[in-house]
């Protein structure tokens, strides 16, 4: 029993990471309809950001930090929605969906010949002290993880549901053209969007990266897992992510234990061929009308 | 899923000034055809083998255009299927001496077979998830080629994969292979050119112009996406079944997602829609690395940026571009 | 679309052969310089092009000097083996490269069938049982590295069970492979055989696991970076057993990541800048001030590849490719010969190499060396 919850435990504060990558994945979903293939990226390169601004300029950790993740948020919120999502969003969502995959390689390959190919330690804003909770063991690091998934889903919950902005972005998310027509600013609306995007992204670098240390190829499992996760959970709700990650960092967890290890990673994905059967929409998800 | 701009320009390829069935896109097949088995004399071995690799990949990239660019459907497996048709014929040619031609054949069908079975439940749903689906189903049959030691040689891969004959004349030397890969590439560019070009086909195309309009005219969408998802599953396990033989030795990596994801950056860079699209995406894909070698790494960021820079600018991709210019250059097409 | 003339032109002049240069070695390293062997293939080049710099330095090899071309394999062993090819096509001396095994294993029927030497990187068991007469090792194989940590295990860990932590790829499961019958021969029970994935993030339930199998040790035989993670994530879950490792484990870079982790890690270095000989920490010297980082064990096989070459064509004291496998083979290179290979070695006839190794251990962030293994055949 005491193993079981010691993987219970090891499972829900890996959940809680990818529930933090994947709320990208739906928020991103729900203004522009589209898959960002990149997203696994844009946890990834904060963190290199400011390693890199600590290198260059070196300057102190919190300046460092504070530079790396302005330009992040400025390119790849800003940036991104202004460059790549605005002039391709007309050819249709097809195009934008392959053109974030070509993005992942650019941000990837980018980040190892721009600063390097090998692994980084990134400084923990968290002391790195294990606690024991039923016998098992987690560590503050984790634990502040799982405390600002939960934290960050809720007050994205309460945003767009309670206050008039979060309101407005959610009309535009689900109706661009009526949210025109009501006088909103659709355009800020989803410039918006992308930059909490880019903002959740660096938060998730930021706690994500002293313990899997930064590198330029991280990006590949935390975009496949947190991917999983947002079908799981539901694409078009931001408490899908937090319910996928959950399932996913426990199955994935749990079949360590109990799968073959080398099959491991079939795991979650046999749950997502089962979900997208069984409840396409996803766990959470409400149905979709069609679009055409 | 509906992509305007993409839909205008089959016709515009159509409309070229030949007569009868004969039309540009084979008359240029037939050209390349013919260069390319003369292109590698004097090249050394592994010019040709560049140029062989590239027709292979522009096999596989022709099967992911017609699911992608004709039926608009992404699929996110077709390196997957490439490594289908590699470790089917590599197993059984090595490991019990059938004649290449069946694996071949049987590469095809298992793919075919493979992509209904795959295709159906997911296009039930949504075209979307059939984006999921295959995502799930390529690392799955990757986790299997790396696991299944016994019948895969697991990560060390197979070695030895013997060239085929033809007709008595040993294939090993790689020009001579390269001469077979030229005129198997050719036959499956021409059968996919007039499966296009075929009732069927223009049923396809309807298709992709509108969905609804199709769907209205009594054309079954849901069978034809699936077809087209099928037969283009099945290019990629007839390029799997060319590679083996061509690399002569095969493991898992170059059949996982990352690699299914470059196949469909190809499609895109070359042009999703235009039947000769797919060789000048597998060009900048197989080929560009070559020309780049002074960039070293770098090539793969010049790639992305490429197909960035072109769905930016012209969706159409390198097609399109090329189309518009020619267009610009004779003053037709002042419409676009 | 008359492109296809223009592409084939471009084709056949970028894929020309590129004119040979008078009275220069040529020299073709084919390595991963991009993909999943991209850290072992830059250290690999870096100690490559070192090698070369020193060599030309001083005069080249018999007056000529070196001319070195990197070529990258993306790890994937079909450019490799097309890459490998191509090296031999442009009239390379020798091929140097690559360090994965599973590339090498692809590619090395090329070479062997140029009749032209091979020194490679990899440590797989299988690649020197082959009867190819061409290629050669930079470092001691999993075959001639496991008994020794099975030794050890034993007899100075006193261990009667462990754990085995590896990475499925050809390194880990190559390692993996080896080291179990080598336990058993031991009388070491297996008590726990935890397959991880290349890149792997979070080792939480593999460190649970390894702790619930209630082994005397583990041995971990996983790449840096996941080394790194591995102990980390071990740590935390409070694994208190004994970590045992191969060289990868105990080298600079798993400790500058892992941090205090690291500490206590013990095992066989095969090479290590850190060894107690001279040149070798002399060579991490010059290494850490050409490129800024600390050279791991690839570095220094690299750098001894080119020495290797250097060594056999003095010796035979002529230009001639097959001549140089027929002369490395056998051989014995001593430092007072040939300076730059750093340590004796002995280049076996199947192309493996017999060398002194260390064991050692991981004290307060730095690799320590408790004691020097004699060569298997001294």
């Amino acid at each position: 029993m005491v193993e079981f919850i010691a993987y219970l435990i090891a499972g829900i504060a890996t959940g809680a990471i990818y529930a933090l990558a994947a709320i990208g994945f739906t928020l991103v979903w729900q203004t522009s309809q589209t898959i960002n293939f990149a997203q696994g990226e844009f946890v990834m390169l904060p963190a290199i950001l400011v390693l890199l601004a600590i290198k260059v300029l070196g300057a102190p950790v919190w300046l460092g930090a504070l530079i790396g993740i302005a330009a992040f948020i400025l390119i790849f919120g800003v940036g991104f929605k202004l460059f790549v999502v605005d002039p391709m969003i007309r050819h249709g969502v097809l195009p934008l969906a392959i053109a974030t995959m070509a993005l992942s390689i650019i941000m990837k390959e980018g980040a190892k010949d721009g600063f390097s190919a090998e692994a980084q330690t990134f400084p923990s804003f968290v002391p790195s002290q294990t606690i024991q909770v039923f016998g098992a063991s987690i560590s503050l690091q984790h634990l502040a993880i799982i405390a600002v998934a939960f934290a960050v889903i809720f007050l994205l919950q309460w945003f767009v549901g309670g206050t008039r902005l979060g309101r407005q972005m959610q009309a535009t998310a689900q109706n661009p053209t009526v949210a025109r027509i009501l006088g909103i600013p659709v355009e800020r609306m989803v410039l918006l969007t992308f930059a909490i995007n880019a903002a959740l992204a660096v938060v998730a670098s930021v706690l994500i990266s002293p313990i899997y240390l930064a590198k330029f190829s991280n990006g590949e499992v935390i975009g496949l897992f947190a991917f999983i996760a947002a079908i799981v959970g539901g694409f078009n709700q931001v408490r899908g992510a937090l319910v996928g990650g959950l399932i996913v960092g426990i199955v994935d967890s749990m079949a360590a234990a109990y799968v073959s290890s080398s099959y491991r990673l079939a795991v979650p994905l046999v749950l997502l061929v089962v979900i997208i059967l069984l409840k396409p929409e996803g766990l959470m998800g409400r149905k979709e009308e069609r679009r055409v | 899923m509906t992509a305007p701009a993409t839909r205008e320009t089959l016709p515009q390829t159509r409309s070229l000034p030949l007569p009868g069935f004969i039309d540009g896109t084979l008359l240029t097949l037939l050209a390349g055809a013919v260069i390319l088995w003369f292109a590698p004399v004097g090249m050394g071995r592994y010019g040709t083998y560049v140029l062989s690799l590239w027709l292979v990949t522009s096999i596989a990239v022709m099967g992911l255009n017609l699911t992608l660019g004709y039926a608009g459907l992404k699929s996110l497996a077709q390196a997957a299927f490439m490594g289908l048709g590699a470790y089917l014929t590599a197993i059984l040619t090595t490991k019990y001496g059938v004649s290449w031609y069946v694996c071949f054949a049987l590469s095809g069908l298992l793919t075919f077979a493979v992509g209904l079975v795959l295709g159906f439940p997911a296009l039930r749903v949504k075209a979307h998830y059939l984006a999921f689906v295959t995502l799930a189903f390529s690392t799955l049959i990757w986790l299997i080629m790396r696991n299944e030691q016994w019948l895969t040689g697991g990560v060390f891969g197979i070695s030895n994969i013997n060239r085929p004959d033809f007709f008595g004349i040993k294939l090993f030397n790689a020009l001579e292979f390269h001469r077979f890969v030229v005129v198997i590439t050719f036959i499956l560019a021409v059968v996919l050119w007039w499966m296009i070009r075929s009732p069927w086909g223009r049923a396809f195309t309807a298709l992709r112009e509108n969905p609804i309009r199709a769907a209205s005219l009594g054309v079954d969408t849901r069978l034809y996406t699936l077809l087209a998802f099928a037969i283009g599953s099945a290019y990629a396990g007839f390029a799997g079944a060319l590679y083996a033989p061509l690399v002569e030795f095969i493991d898992p990596s170059p059949f996982s997602l990352s690699q299914s994801f470059f196949l469909l950056l190809m499609v895109v860079a070359g042009g999703s829609g235009y039947l000769l699209g797919p060789f000048i995406g597998a060009l900048l894909g197989v080929v560009l690395p070559e020309w780049l070698r002074f960039a070293g790494s770098l090539y793969l960021i010049i790639f992305a940026a490429i197909v960035m820079l072109l769905l930016i600018a012209c969706p159409q991709g390198m097609s399109g571009l090329m189309e518009r210019a020619y267009a610009k250059l004779t003053g037709k097409g002042a419409g676009r | 679309m008359t492109n296809k003339w223009i592409i084939a032109a471009a084709l056949s002049a970028a894929l020309g052969l590129p004119a040979v240069a008078q009275e220069k070695v040529k020299l073709i390293n084919v390595v991963e310089l991009s993909g999943a062997g991209a850290t072992a293939g830059t250290n690999w080049k870096n100690g490559i092009d070192l090698a070369v710099a020193d060599i030309n330095a001083k005069g080249g090899i018999m007056g000529r000097q070196i001319e070195i071309t990197h070529y990258d394999t993306q790890t994937n062993p079909g450019n490799t083996r097309a890459a490998v090819q191509r090296a031999i096509d442009e009239g390379t001396y020798a091929v140097l490269g690559p360090v994965f095994s599973g590339p090498i294993g692809a590619s090395m029927q090329i070479a062997q069938r140029a009749e032209i030497a091979q020194i490679v990187g990899g440590e797989a068991a299988g690649l020197t049982r082959q009867g190819n007469n061409y290629i050669f090792r930079t470092s001691l194989s999993q075959a001639a590295a496991m008994p020794k940590i099975a030794n050890y295990l034993k007899n100075t860990v006193k261990a009667g069970s462990v754990a085995v932590v590896w990475v499925n790829n050809d390194f880990g499961k190559g390692g993996r492979d080896a080291i179990i019958p080598e336990l058993e021969k031991a009388g070491i029970k297996v008590a726990a055989d935890v397959s991880t994935e290349q890149g792997q993030a979070d080792f939480a339930a593999d460190a649970i696991k390894v702790k619930n199998s209630n082994a005397d040790a583990v041995f971990v035989y996983l790449n840096e970076e996941e080394s790194a993670r591995f102990l980390t994530a071990a740590k935390q879950q409070g694994v208190t057993k004994p970590m045992v490792g191969e060289t990868t484990l105990l080298g600079a870079k798993v400790i500058s990541l892992a941090g205090a982790a690291a500490n206590g890690v013990k095992g066989h270095v095969g090479l290590s800048i850190d060894a107690p000989i001279p040149a070798f920490q002399e060579f991490g010297k010059k290494f850490q001030a050409k490129y800024n980082y600390a050279s791991d064990h690839n570095g220094l096989k690299g750098y001894m590849a080119v020495y290797m070459v250097k060594w056999a064509t003095e010796k035979q004291k002529k230009f001639d490719k097959k001549g140089v496998a027929d002369t490395l083979r056998g051989a014995t290179i001593t430092p007072a010969d040939e300076p730059g290979i750093l340590m004796e070695t002995t280049i076996e006839a199947n192309g493996d190499l017999d060398r002194v190794s260390f064991l050692a251990e991981v004290i307060d962030g730095k690799q320590v060396i408790n004691a020097t293994l004699p060569k298997i055949k001294p």
